[in-house]
């Protein structure tokens, strides 16, 4: 290397790390890197806001890995030891825990918006496609991490839900067995859950974000059709240092907000899960799964000579497919033209789930 | 042959059917009684054989025949001839003869529930009922038909029957609570009142617990009499075994026996026994002590004292649970000093019911684990409040600290940016 490519911006510690890794390359594939400016740039914030929660995910589930015990007989008393004896041991977790309900929350968000924007558009269908294996996964954390406290709640609602799968026809009943390791939720269940939470989902989760962020670094950030039609600018910023700054502001308050609910509403332990207990009344999943619930629950008993929860998973796997395969639905974005469809559905969708997540939260529990 | 062989195996088979065993009492019976009586336009003739359709006796296969005697397949009125067997009403102590026909009968009774006792006339004619029906041929006192409501006699077990628990009470104030009709016998007619205003009966009737004692509990049912003085106590600890046995130890057991006053009914009553509370003890306005004590004997400073004691345990578990409670509110895990607490409320029960031996040691034994666990549960919600108080302080030092780093982020994208506005118009 030669002392005349040295730039006099970088310090020695960086040229010595240019030499062998090749810093300068990815330096110019970063500065390259440009958002677009226009009135729906806000939106393109939730990406990376989800990944620092992701990342935030991570770092606290490892620390409580150090003392978590995943046996039926162990769990929850383990989870009691870390909040009351370990030192910020009740922070780690309430940080994990919010931070995962948050998270989820901003790839609601971060979907929804590029559902409306109709950034799926062609050459990003491959974006897409991993984003929405990325909401599943996360969904699939969501559901097993659930189980980990082992307390009554999480229990009742793991019973719950591993028994939805069940109604489907021929392979319903090995699904079930296949979630729960046995004909009930057990400690197997627990020991498989967490199976599944620390090891089986990261390993998945690490390939497909990597695809997706490497996808959203090759094509860069979709410029939305209406814009586009509008006359945009062609205003851009630079990723470096501009964009990637005011993520710091997002991911400043996000911290702050963890932090506060953390402190204020620490996460709840409640009692320990006794399988020969009669379930509590009002049992509740989390809330990105209240809607779902909410409509197993008002479903009548059958439908048209079908069995009505068998139809809701039905149901459920209809939209989810929809939404999933969106690039191929929607055909008039793919060739530039103005499509109603995505955005009526991205609203309807939007509006179903906040009603029936609502009656999820208010209605009778013994209705 | 063939022919005089088959006639022979006809006479044998009419033999055969002729001489079967008769059918044992209890078995379906050809019973013509019911049809007649069921159609007779007087409701006192008419009544009983309508309802005996669906008594237990009914059910179990016996007729009208088996309590009042007469021809059952004779469908004239000669069935009811005296010269049959037929008995008519039965009053007195035909009631009792004839009810204990069957149920005295221990072989008998095996056949259809091997469980059920069969001393109940013995048990009769040793109770107030029973001796004065037998000795002094009073027909007022109660039979079992008085309260095993004729022709519609259910199971005990079973909600329709006038000897159900929740029945129980009423059946006998049928007779005890009317004033008019006890009045020859001077006794009290207030019992049924004050048993519904007692704890046993809210028990009972309110929360549904058949185990709550009702009048034959205490007074026995075949054998009805009033407890003794002597063995009142006994009776209440057949369920409050601790409280009975502590004061069977004590010096008030002699004592009250000596003064001629019953054991547990002196303070807590006998039929309108109410909810107890710590009050009862010591030597305040509500407290029962004072009956007998002034606040200057000892026995009124052994009981000041016992309620200063257990006031102090349940004041010190209360000041606990109201801490673990605030800041479990808070979000505060304290599910383990909550569970350890219950050593506490356990030996604030043990206490209440120590005070049965009316000894300030036996107390002090109790009372002291308890307000010892509540030390160390409050010490917990102490420690779990500082530690919020901890974290909202902390929370309160990084929220500054966040918001500074913000602040700056924000000037430093503003100047960056000015900067590069600046630049860009240089180079154009």
């Amino acid at each position: 290397m030669d002392m005349e490519n040295r730039s006099p911006e970088h310090g020695k510690l960086w040229h010595w790390l240019d030499e062998r890794i090749g810093l300068k390359d990815f330096e110019k594939l970063a500065r390259k890197k440009e958002v677009p400016v226009h009135q729906h740039t806000i939106w393109y914030y939730f990406g990376g806001m989800t990944l620092f929660l992701f990342m935030i995910q991570v770092l606290s589930g490892i620390l409580l890995l150090l003392y978590y015990r995943p046996s039926a007989t162990e769990a929850y008393e383990s989870i009691q030891f870390l909040m009351t004896e370990v030192q910020f041991g009740w922070l780690v977790r309430s940080v994990h825990a919010w931070s995962a309900n948050l998270m989820i929350l901003a790839m609601f968000v971060h979907m929804f918006s590029a559902l409306m924007l109709r950034s799926y558009r062609r050459p990003r269908e491959v974006t897409w496609l991993s984003g929405g294996g990325l909401l599943g996964l996360a969904l699939a954390f969501g559901f097993t991490g659930y189980l980990l406290p082992w307390n009554e709640l999480a229990f009742f609602a793991t019973r719950v839900g591993t028994e939805i799968p069940g109604v489907l026809p021929i392979i319903g009943s090995f699904l079930r067995r296949f979630l729960r390791g046995g004909e009930d939720v057990t400690g197997a269940t627990l020991t498989r859950f967490y199976g599944i939470h620390v090891a089986v989902l990261p390993a998945i989760v690490t390939v497909i974000l990597g695809l997706h962020l490497f996808m959203v670094q090759k094509h860069g950030m979709s410029v939305p059709p209406d814009v586009e039609r509008r006359g945009w600018s062609r205003r851009v910023m630079p990723f470096l240092p501009n964009f990637l700054l005011r993520d710091l502001v997002g991911w400043l308050c996000a911290l702050g907000v963890l932090a506060a609910l953390a402190a204020y509403y620490p996460a709840e332990l409640g009692k320990k899960a006794d399988p020969f207990q009669p379930a509590p009344i009002g049992i509740k999943p989390e809330w990105y799964f209240m809607a779902m619930f909410q409509t197993l629950k008002l479903l009548p008993a059958h439908i048209l000579g079908i069995e009505g929860e068998l139809l809701g998973v039905l149901g459920f796997g209809a939209i989810g497919a929809v939404l999933i395969l969106m690039p191929f639905v929607d055909r008039r974005a793919a060739v530039g033209q103005p499509s109603r469809f995505p955005a009526a559905f991205g609203i309807a969708l939007i509006l179903y789930t906040i009603l029936l997540t609502y009656l999820g939260y208010t209605m009778s529990p013994t209705k | 042959m063939i022919r005089a062989t088959s006639r022979g195996f006809l006479w044998l088979g009419i033999a055969v059917i002729l001489f079967l065993p008769l059918p044992a009492i209890g078995q379906q019976q050809v019973e013509n009684c019911a049809a007649c009586h069921q159609a007779l336009p007087d409701g006192r003739l008419a009544e009983p054989a309508k309802q005996f359709v669906g008594d237990i006796h009914a059910v179990k296969g016996f007729g009208c025949v088996s309590c009042h005697g007469g021809d059952a397949p004779d469908t004239e009125m000669s069935a009811m001839n005296p010269a049959k067997g037929y008995i008519g009403k039965p009053t007195g102590t035909k009631i009792v003869d004839v009810c204990g026909r069957c149920h005295s009968d221990a072989r008998f009774m095996r056949q259809y529930n091997p469980a059920l006792r069969v001393d109940q006339v013995t048990e009769y004619y040793t109770s107030v009922h029973g001796r004065r029906l037998k000795e002094q041929k009073d027909s007022k006192v109660a039979t079992c038909a008085s309260c095993h409501k004729p022709h519609s006699i259910k199971a005990p077990s079973d909600p329709r029957s006038s000897v159900h628990p929740l029945h129980v009470a009423d059946t006998c104030g049928s007779c005890h609570a009317n004033a008019e009709y006890m009045a020859p016998y001077k006794i009290p007619t207030d019992q049924l009142a004050n048993y519904k205003k007692s704890v046993h009966w809210r028990m009972m009737a309110n929360k549904g617990d058949l185990s709550a004692p009702t009048c034959n509990d205490c007074h026995g049912n075949h054998g009805a009499a009033p407890p003794g003085i002597s063995w009142v106590g006994n009776v209440c600890s057949q369920c409050h075994a601790v409280n009975g046995e502590l004061f069977s130890k004590s010096r008030h057991s002699q004592v009250f026996v000596q003064m001629g006053i019953p054991g547990c009914a002196t303070c807590h009553d006998n039929h309108q026994i109410l909810e107890t509370s710590d009050e009862l003890i010591g030597t305040q306005d509500k407290a029962v002590c004072t009956r007998c004590h002034t606040g200057e004997d000892r026995g009124g400073k052994s009981a000041a004292a016992m309620r200063a004691m257990i006031d102090s345990l349940r004041q010190e578990y209360d000041k606990a649970h109201a801490i673990l409670l605030k800041a479990g509110h808070a979000g505060m895990e304290v599910s383990q000093p909550e569970f350890d607490l219950n050593e506490a409320k356990t030996a604030l029960i043990k206490a209440r019911a120590a005070i049965h031996a009316f000894s300030v040691v036996t107390l002090k034994k109790e009372v002291d684990p308890g307000l010892q666990v509540s030390a160390k549960a409050y010490a917990g919600g102490l420690k779990a409040l500082e530690e919020l108080g901890f974290r909202r302080k902390w929370l309160a030092v990084s929220a500054v600290i966040i918001l500074a780093l913000i602040v700056g982020l924000v000037l430093k994208i503003r100047q960056m940016e000015s900067a590069q506005k600046g630049s860009d118009k240089e180079g154009v």
